[in-house]
């Protein structure tokens, strides 16, 4: 089995959004953010109302039954051919590595493995197939980033994060011992065997604390969820943000219409 | 039905159904023809890396090489094969700064205590060395027994630089292991050592403490 | 099952996992350990690989494995033949203990009392010392790190690495308690002491047992690698030699091993290669003067032939046991080896063990990961460890419909409460309408969601709903 290389399509119109269930409830102004900022770039965005959960949660947690269900809604939400963006590396990695598993030998293959085909982490999208152009509008700052394990290893944009970040100028980006680190989320994980994911995310913590630095991105929710909520529960100094909500903080135009 | 017969059954009756035989494409192991000088650097730097030591000596120079090597570690004897040419170079050299010369020429029953008690030192052969890896290719022979290179804790070891092959699968190519394999073949890349206390790195756990590479040029 | 049946009761429950984790999670010196030794770990196999294209020579590994398995009767018969014709002998056992009764046999048919162990996983999986012991055989471990386990009366905490969670004077104690050794931390003097007290037990011991790296089906080869050369003493200085090994060891021809040893080496302890590499062919000839006059072979199913009924579970049967999936593991970090409380700890146990002591027993096993894929990022052969998790993780819940169970023990962890749940979860998010619903009522009731929630709060703040769902932003934005 070798992963198929990676062929970005050439920049569309329009792309399906899909936002995620974290982000619906949580975090909905990271979805905007990734909204803006495709806009920004001349794409029409479409968004499924009918959208709910990738089914990952049921997935991972040995439901297949449940998780197919759910995930079959989801296949008649993007009809036509555009790309589907996802501003999470995890849910995205569900979608396109795991729903053709979750499909096979059933009537939907075809459907799932279409679907599966057009997921992009929507930091990926914006840089390599927008080819986006930051402009810094933002003070002097630091930060760190952590990027999700589904991102890293499914989707493969762990140099994706740092290249955005990279481009705003006045944004210096400060490097955590062992970013590759999971910070012990984990869906199910982090409250099935809390005190190993508790014992995690203290580390995760730690390591960004100790690069000085009071705030940090990451591509995933969860992680965001998981780590800035143990720094705000035990009173560390750092707080966190997706990385879609801070990149379109530093170059939005606040003052009139968007640039 | 047997035991072997039970497993052998369940392996061919597979639920799954035959599977596909995939192709092993090994030119991934290849290296670039390195010259000869290229690969006594990287053998010397590799065992070098791992508490081995080397000299450079020449047909004529390595018993010196080797008296002085013994001299410096105080070794009262030195082991030796009875037929193989270092051995026979060895008797006649008629020096007098040379240990005590033994030969491993009766089975080990009846000389066990002394050979892992009373001898300080070996000198071997080699079937041609590794450079990527810095390993010698031992054969033992019943001129050379197994034990040879791996009681006495001091094993020296002359290797003809013209023997150096560039990777493992260089070597098993070219000397056609598929052909058929001694009772006991070794590869050997340092001194024998552990790491099993706190990762420290100590030497001589089992085996020899030190190992001596002279590379005939 | 069959397997289980020798495990007595000195045998560590496995469903005890969550309190021995918790235990190493509170353990600073057992979190010191595993963290200073992981670390080290991984940035030596970084190191090791620099310069290889690494994604083609794991490639080739998992197509080498692959190839073997795919042939694996072919090639065990195969072996066996030419292993027959070089003069060792070959055993077969479908269970740990049929092999325990193979090699008791072999002992009792020399009247052997004592017995020197160089470092076997198979071994530990019969648990063949506990077993010997019992019909009065004295079987003593000589890799100085098993050696130390023994001493302790433990088990290996890592698979390459046995006392990797002790510290230099835990050691020290333990070994001036048990064989009067000063009590000094000096590595190399306790390393010479173990050595002065080994080498007498090598010169008596009746027989030696081993583990196999590599059984080499065209010359009939039992390949071994180590760096301390107590697997060269005891294959060569006790009369008898007994090598134990899982089937699944097999390969076609020494070029395979050639592939395997690159990426074995670096990947478990980043060395370039070990000291030794014992190839072993056959027992001493008739002109030698050293070696042992019988050379035995025991080939181990121990459920193996199971796991290879499945197109997907056989991949676990690629494994080259290089322990690289534990040392980049971050749940085997924090809660050391021990806390499995089986043979193979770390992400290999978890997708393993399920195997040999059933699901119901392993239950907590496949769920003790964040699915991170660090491990399978770093496996040599490329083994889908996390998605091999998921599998279990379906098997354990009876999860699949379409795909129905098949490991031993399957649909043990399902709750009807638990299965009710996702039920409701399921009817829930597959219909659009009813989400919209339930998810707007609960952002607009947010002032009454509770601050804590179960084990999440126990370490986080509970995460706040927002005020509106982007449904709803999405939504008033197209108006």
């Amino acid at each position: 089995m070798v992963d198929p290389i990676k062929v970005y399509p050439a920049k569309p119109a329009k792309v399906y959004f899909y936002g995620t269930c974290l982000v619906d409830m949580f975090y909905p102004d990271a979805g905007i953010a990734g909204v803006e900022l495709l806009e920004r770039e001349g794409i029409e965005v479409l968004f499924p109302q009918n959208q709910t959960c990738c089914g990952q949660p049921a997935y991972t947690s040995g439901y297949h039954d449940e998780a197919r269900s759910v995930a079959r809604a989801q296949l008649d939400l993007f009809p036509g051919d555009w790309p589907i963006v996802v501003p999470s590396g995890s849910c995205g990695g569900m979608m396109r590595k795991h729903y053709p598993d979750l499909f096979r030998d059933t009537p939907e293959a075809a459907k799932a493995s279409d679907v599966a085909g057009r997921v992009w982490e929507l930091t990926d999208f914006l840089l390599n197939v927008c080819h986006i152009k930051l402009e810094d509008l933002g003070e002097p700052t630091t930060v760190a980033m952590h990027t999700s394990c589904s991102a890293r290893r499914e989707m493969g944009v762990a140099e994706v994060g740092p290249k955005l970040l990279g481009q705003l100028k006045n944004v210096n980006l400060v490097e955590q011992v062992r970013p590759e680190e999971c910070c012990g989320f984990g869906g199910t994980f982090a409250v099935r065997h809390p005190e190993i994911s508790g014992a995690m995310v203290s580390e995760k913590v730690d390591a960004l604390v100790d690069t000085g630095t009071r705030q940090f991105v990451t591509t995933d929710c969860g992680c965001l969820m998981n780590i800035a909520g143990y720094a705000e529960k035990n009173q560390k100094p750092v707080e966190g943000q997706h990385i879609l909500s801070f990149l379109w903080a530093r170059t939005r135009n606040k003052g009139g219409q968007p640039s | 039905m047997s035991s072997r017969d039970t497993i052998l059954q369940r392996l061919r009756d597979r639920a799954g159904g035959e599977l596909t035989v995939p192709e092993c494409d090994f030119s991934v192991l290849e290296r670039d023809d390195w010259s000869t000088a290229e690969r006594i650097e990287r053998f010397e730097k590799m065992i070098e890396s791992v508490h081995g030591e080397v000299h450079h000596c020449t047909g004529d120079s390595w018993i010196e090489r080797l008296a002085e090597l013994l001299a410096s570690r105080g070794a009262r004897n030195l082991l030796i094969p009875r037929a193989h040419e270092i051995g026979q170079s060895l008797r006649n050299a008629g020096r007098n700064d040379l240990p005590e010369l033994l030969i491993y020429d009766e089975p080990i029953e009846s000389w066990r205590p002394h050979l892992f008690n009373e001898v300080d030192a070996s000198i071997t052969s080699t079937r041609g060395g590794i450079a990527e890896t810095g390993s010698l290719i031992l054969w033992p022979t019943d001129d050379e027994p197994r034990l040879m290179s791996l009681v006495p804790p001091v094993h020296i070891a002359l290797l003809k630089a013209s023997e150096l092959y560039t990777t493992f699968h260089e070597a098993m190519k070219a000397q056609e292991w598929s052909a058929g394999m001694p009772t006991n073949a070794l590869l050997v890349s340092g001194p024998s050592k552990t790491a099993d206390i706190e990762q420290t790195l100590a030497y001589g756990v089992h085996g020899p403490k030190e190992l001596i590479v002279l590379i005939i040029e | 099952m069959s397997e289980t049946a020798g495990h007595t009761d000195h045998h560590i429950d496995v469903k005890q996992f969550h309190p021995r984790a918790q235990a190493a999670i509170h353990n600073p010196k057992i979190r010191k350990n595993f963290r200073s030794a992981m670390d080290g770990l991984m940035s030596k196999r970084k190191a090791a690989f620099e310069g290889w294209d690494l994604e083609t020579l794991r490639e080739l590994g998992a197509n080498v494995r692959l190839r073997a398995l795919a042939n694996l009767p072919d090639l065990l018969e195969q072996l066996e033949k030419k292993l027959t014709e070089n003069g060792i002998k070959v055993h077969w056992a479908v269970d740990g203990d049929e092999a325990c009764r193979i090699v008791r046999d072999i002992c009792k048919a020399r009247d052997a009392r004592t017995v020197i162990k160089g470092k076997s996983m198979v071994s530990e999986e019969m648990e063949l010392n506990h077993y010997l012991q019992e019909q009065g055989i004295e079987a003593l471990e000589s890799d100085l790190g098993e050696y130390i386990v023994q001493l302790a009366g433990e088990t290996p905490s890592h698979i390459i690495m046995p006392a990797i969670h002790k510290n230099t004077g835990e050691i020290s104690e333990l070994m001036h308690e048990k064989t009067g050794t000063d009590l000094s931390h000096d590595v190399e003097y306790l390393t010479a002491s173990a050595r002065q007290q080994l080498r007498e037990k090598f010169m008596s011991a009746d027989v030696g047992v081993s583990g196999v790296n590599f059984a080499v089906a065209e010359t009939g080869t039992l390949c071994l690698v180590e760096n301390e050369g107590n697997g060269r003493m005891t294959t060569t200085v006790p009369p008898c030699h007994i090598a134990v090994t899982g089937i699944e060891k097999v390969v076609p021809t020494m070029e395979d091993v050639s592939a395997l040893l690159a990426l074995l080496t670096r990947s478990a302890t980043g060395q370039h290669i070990t000291t030794y590499f014992n190839m072993i062919s056959g027992p001493r000839k008739a002109d030698e003067l050293d070696g042992p006059e019988e050379v035995h072979l025991v080939l181990v199913d121990n459920g193996r032939s199971s796991i290879y009924q499945d197109d997907e579970l056989l991949d676990t049967l690629r494994c080259i046991r290089c322990g690289a999936c534990m040392n980049h593991c971050p749940v085997y970090t924090r809660v050391g080896g021990h806390a499995y409380g089986t043979t193979y700890p770390g992400p290999i146990g978890k997708i393993l063990m399920p195997h040999l002591i059933g699901l119901d027993e392993g239950r907590h096993l496949p769920s003790a990961s964040s699915l991170c894929g660090a491990c399978g990022e770093v496996c040599p052969v490329k083994i889908p460890i996390p998605d091999l998790l998921v599998r279990l993780r379906q098997e354990s819940v009876d999860g699949d419909k379409l795909h129905p169970a098949r490991v031993n023990g399957h649909g043990a962890k399902r709750s009807p409460m638990e299965a009710m749940v996702w039920k409701g979860w399921a009817w829930m998010h597959a219909s659009p309408g009813l989400y919209r619903f339930g998810t707007g009522a609960a952002t607009k009731l947010r002032a009454l969601q509770p601050s804590s929630a179960g084990a999440w709060t126990n370490y986080r703040t509970a995460p706040k709903l927002a005020a509106k769902t982007l449904h709803q932003r999405m939504k008033e934005r197209s108006q």
